[in-house]
């Protein structure tokens, strides 16, 4: 069942477990009232709290306690009514106090589990060991001076959330679809903006090589990896580097590592690496976090829908594929557009969801993405807004403009960023449903074309093609093309 | 003019309120009595300029009828409260240059009140030690001296600047800090009322931590009267502070109502220690006597664990002081002897900026945190304090407040127990305790020694209930009568 | 337990702080006399009690979600040994 890895003494099984640290959406820090926000002028966001002047203390921002309840709730695990704040104590340039304030023993979230997708169509439960709230370091930047390290501490005391995972993934492909499926949850939660590339959710890698059902090898960690791509490439390098080590007859270090994006593989880190021994103690500036049921309650009352519970009411309420619900919810910004363009849709046509539901999920999915993907675009710097996407829906429905011409709109509305109706309106690209004059039109091509009617007549059914076509041609596309049907058949069949 | 500096608190009070002088006046004397008492080393920064400043701010106040108790009163501040602009280094050779950006909160609420501040007074580095010797700045001499001896005596710490000052007349009272006994202690050794109050009475805010569970900030003056006025002005919830208590601050003074009759006071056996010179057995049953003369009923009680507090308090203080003073790193502010790594600079800043009491604590501290340890010492020590804050709680199912000794002996001689630190630290055999409990506690000068040395009595309250305990220390003042002053010795005298 | 001079040198480097060979000798001394001391606490039965996390009886506090600090980089900076281009400055790390 396990994917098992050939070596040249035998198969091989590998070990993952992630430990996820993502960022919490606050204003404010979690223990400071300095802010949060991505990208300001170095240390501009810090208060003597946050930069550890003699004699500040903390307070906990309680934004920061619900948004770690919710986080929980949402991967389904045990929340914790008391938890303790412990200090985590070591050196470093961009740790001020000295110590990071985390929670070691009594984290305020416990076990639950997550399901993953993979590839191959199935779902595998991944447990989550634990959730606990803890501060950000600042920022060590070492390449700014030749022989100085500069720190900025914006990031010192922003409220993380260590998302920490069970032992339980055995492949790459599992590893990156747990990252994957952990950093939707926090993003539909609202907990997490789930940005990579601004630090807002990185992972920290254990990856460890054994025989089948033997007991756990040791274990590498591999700091700060802050992709999924990378996350993939981190346990592939891992596996075959310690499988190599092991069958040349060497062992495994219990070490931590750093991913090389250049080469993607990881090396160990350069500085001197000791035995930590961080000396956790609870925090005595903070007494015991203690919030009631209650309070729990209320939050998972107002808790927004999840991937996994929209995905499913896709299929079953919108009628919807299996397939492009998937593409849908997968990413939440599709899912958003999906929503609000459907609500556009129902109240510009006044007809019910489940009628419209797939019509939008495909014309988000086929042409949206489609031409989203050749912009080299993401969804939310789509050039065609809800509101227009609403009002080209609308018009197809309307009968206004027929499906071919909705593509020529469409395109339009690409380049120009015009509105459809604009578009329609401009270039007098109505639909002609007028029956008078269609049968006028329709007339005028038979007689023309007296020997086609007669072929047609003689049997030449295919003809029929080429009688609509010439309507078409003559309407320049803008003939309503069933109201041509209806009244080209009864005249050539006399 | 030197009638100026007999006065206390409460009469400067009532002086300046009648209009009898200004606060220029009072704060000009002290000022010049300190320079004439230089040699006490009481201060380590004098800030005459804003003294003044401060006293014409306080007489304008008076003038417009806004005057509180400490409104116009000089006073001394202990160094380890961060007062903005102005030297607050805790007496460490760490905090070099250190001038916080920021004014702590129980000098706020005095400054808000009117008070006028001389200068910072002289203390142990980082409030350890029980005889002011660990100072950076060098020790405090007491102002007492025994009969006819020219032997210096200390005054006791780590609050000893802040005692010897009030003590010399060059303060009319001051602030002090109580971690195990840094306020009790000197104010025993110097003939002074020292009022430690509950835990979460003060704002830790702003106060340069030592142990956080343990710290609380308290006055030391010439009479109850006057510890009464001054923590009024001090005490009160901040929501900066997570451990400061939410509860109104009530008129401590109009609580002196010198009746204790039917009030139960407990007399714990257990403070009977081996080797307590009779003297202080004597004070202490004469402490009985006076008490019972005033109508209380006299209860004996058990605290049994007492024997186990000191070792108590030297695991849970320094464990806490390790991880507090990780942050003095020559990275933010003060002291930084530069290195060829930056892990050469934190321990070469370290080893050259704390003194040898500092680094003693600080390696017992992270020793009986490390891993292996922690079980066997940290959380069997906080086990131990949940047994001795449970003694008081029974205890005080039986009485009201209970008597003690402060301190185990009078002042001794500058030098005498510098060499061994278990000695020193048996000076807070009877302070201790209480501390662990978070208990409010007040020493009361009742008597001489044979050397005619001060010594003090001490009384424990309830959590939060000072004004009793103020009562109580009220009663046993008017009994013992306390009136010996030092003989003047220093400055104009010598 | 009784530590020795290597114990006294790891724990000496946790804390960061540097303590020359002579030092060590001494410190190792001064230490096991409180460690010795301390250690009196054994005598104490501590089965089935709480560790003291907090002498106060109440609930911990917590702040609301706004942007009440910061903003005031020279005042953090303002005491620092060294300070470049508005960061904290120090020897170079290499990870």
């Amino acid at each position: 069942m396990s994917k098992l890895y050939p070596g040249a003494t035998g198969d091989w099984e590998a070990v993952i477990g992630l430990e996820i640290h993502a960022q919490v959406i606050s204003e404010a820090k979690l223990f400071s009232g300095a802010a949060t926000a991505f990208g300001a002028e170095p240390n501009s966001q810090v208060s003597f709290v946050c930069s550890a002047q003699p004699g500040m203390l903390p307070v906990i921002n309680e934004e920061c306690v619900r948004q770690a309840v919710r986080t929980g709730l949402a991967m389904g695990c045990k929340i914790n009514l008391r938890s303790i704040f412990d200090r985590k104590n070591y050196f470093y340039a961009d740790l001020p106090q000295g110590y990071q304030i985390s929670q070691y023993k009594d984290p305020i979230v416990g076990e639950g589990v997550v399901n993953i997708d993979l590839e191959d169509g199935q779902t595998k439960e991944i447990g989550v060991e634990r959730l606990h709230l803890e501060q950000d370091a600042g920022k060590s930047m070492h390449d700014q001076h030749p022989t100085m390290t500069y720190v900025d501490l914006n990031r010192s005391g922003v409220a993380l959330m260590e998302i920490v995972s069970k032992p339980d993934m055995r492949t790459p492909e599992e590893a990156a679809a747990y990252f994957k499926k952990i950093r939707s949850i926090v993003r539909y939660a609202g907990t997490c903006d789930g940005n990579m590339e601004q630090g807002s959710m990185r992972a920290d890698v254990n990856v460890s090589v054994r025989r089948p059902g033997e007991e756990f090898g040791t274990r590498t960690e591999t700091k700060n990896v802050n992709s999924i791509r990378y996350v993939t490439q981190v346990v592939e390098s891992e596996i075959r580097r310690q499988i190599d080590l092991i069958e040349d007859g060497g062992t495994v270090d219990q070490e931590t590592r750093l991913f090389e994006v250049a080469t993607g593989t990881t090396r160990p880190m350069r500085s001197k690496e000791e035995a930590h021994d961080y000396r956790y103690f609870p925090d005595p500036d903070l007494l015991p976090l203690e919030f009631s049921q209650e309070f729990v309650d209320k939050l998972a009352e107002e808790m927004p829908e999840l991937e996994d519970a929209k995905k499913e009411r896709f299929i079953a309420d919108l009628h919807i594929t299996p397939y492009n619900a998937g593409v849908l919810t997968a990413e939440k910004e599709n899912a958003d557009y999906f929503e609000t363009l459907l609500a556009a849709a129902v109240e510009k046509t006044g007809k019910p969801v489940s009628e419209l539901g797939k019509l939008v999920s495909n014309w988000i999915t086929s042409d949206l993405f489609g031409a989203l993907k050749k912009l080299g675009k993401p969804i939310n710097e789509s050039p065609v807004s809800v509101p227009h996407a609403a009002e080209l829906l609308g018009l197809q429905l309307e009968g206004t403009i027929s499906g071919r011409i909705a593509r020529d709109v469409f395109e339009i509305m690409l380049e120009t960023g015009q509105g459809p109706e604009e578009i329609v309106e401009e270039k007098g690209l109505k639909q002609v449903s007028d029956t008078g004059e269609i049968e006028k039109m329709i007339d005028e091509i038979l007689a023309a074309n007296a020997d086609k009617v007669e072929e047609y007549r003689g049997g030449k059914d295919k003809l029929f093609g080429f009688f609509v076509g010439q309507v078409m041609k003559a309407t320049q596309g803008k003939a309503n093309p069933q109201v041509v049907n209806q009244l080209l058949r009864p005249k050539l069949d006399g | 003019m030197t009638e100026f500096t007999k006065l206390t608190l409460a009469d400067a009070r009532d002086g300046l309120h009648k209009g009898d002088f200004t606060s220029r006046e009072l704060t000009e004397a002290h000022l010049n009595a300190i320079e004439d008492a230089s040699e006490l080393n009481c201060y380590v920064t004098v800030t005459a300029d804003k003294a003044l400043e401060m006293a014409d701010q306080a007489d304008a106040m008076i003038k417009a009828g806004d005057a509180k108790g400490v409104t116009g009163i000089p006073i001394g501040i202990k160094d380890l409260y961060c007062t903005k602009g102005v030297h607050s280094q805790t007496c460490s050779h760490i905090l070099d240059g250190f001038k916080p950006e920021y004014e702590s909160t129980v000098t706020s609420n005095l400054w808000a009140d009117g008070a006028v501040m001389l200068g910072k007074t002289n203390q142990d580095e980082f409030a350890m030690g029980s005889s002011n010797e660990n100072s950076h700045y060098g020790p405090v001499k007491n102002p007492w001296r025994a009969t006819g001896s020219d032997k210096d005596t200390v005054p006791g710490g780590s609050s000893g600047g802040s005692a010897a000052s009030v003590a010399a007349d060059i303060s009319i009272a001051a602030t002090g800090t109580d971690t195990g006994g840094s306020i009790r202690q000197p104010a025993s050794f110097a003939g002074l009322v020292g009022l430690k109050p509950t835990y979460g009475r003060c704002s830790r805010w702003g106060m340069i931590a030592f142990a956080s569970s343990l710290d609380q900030a308290g006055p030391l003056t010439k009479s109850v009267r006057d510890a009464a006025i001054m923590i009024e002005s001090m005490a009160g919830y901040d929501p900066k502070d997570s451990t400061s208590y939410d509860t109104p601050v009530p008129n401590y003074e109009a609580a002196l109502g010198g009746d204790v009759r039917g009030l139960k006071v407990g007399i714990p056996k257990e403070y009977r220690v081996d080797g307590m010179p009779e003297e202080i057995e004597k004070l202490w049953q004469q402490g009985i006597d006076w008490l019972k003369d005033a109508g209380a009923e006299i209860v004996d009680i058990s605290l049994p664990h007492t024997k186990y507090a000191l070792p108590t308090y030297y695991i849970v203080a320094p464990a806490e002081c390790s991880s507090n003073l990780a942050r003095y790193d020559g990275v933010k502010y003060g002291l930084r002897v530069t290195g060829d790594s930056l892990d050469d600079m934190y321990k070469k800043t370290r080893a050259a900026g704390f003194g040898d009491e500092v680094k003693r604590r600080i390696l017992i501290g992270t020793y009986v945190l490390s891993a292996g340890y922690y079980d066997a010492y940290y959380l069997k020590a906080q086990k131990v304090r949940t047994l001795i804050a449970n003694d008081f709680k029974a205890a005080y199912s039986k009485c009201d407040v209970i008597l003690t000794p402060t301190a185990p002996s009078a002042a001794f001689n500058l030098g005498d127990k510098v060499d061994d630190p278990l000695a020193m630290y048996l000076n807070d055999v009877f302070t201790v305790p209480a501390s662990l409990a978070g208990l409010p506690g007040i020493s009361i000068p009742a008597g001489l020694s044979a050397e005619g040395l001060p010594l003090g009595l001490q009384l424990l309250g309830q959590a939060f209930g000072e004004e009793q305990l103020l009562n109580v220390a009220d009663v046993l003042e008017t009994a013992a009568d306390f009136k010996a002053k030092p003989t003047k010795w220093w400055g104009d005298a010598s | 337990m009784s530590i020795d001079k290597d114990t006294v040198a790891k724990i000496a480097n946790l804390a960061r702080i540097e303590v020359s060979e002579s030092e060590l000798e001494s410190t190792v001394g001064e230490l096991n006399n409180i460690l010795d001391w301390v250690e009196q606490l054994g005598e104490v039965n501590t089965d089935g009690v709480e560790a003291m996390t907090s002498v106060v009886e109440t609930q911990l506090p917590r702040r609301q979600d706004q942007v009440t600090d910061g903003g005031y980089r020279d005042q953090v900076l303002k005491n620092a040994p060294q300070s470049e281009h508005g960061f904290f400055a120090v020897p170079k790390v290499i990870e």
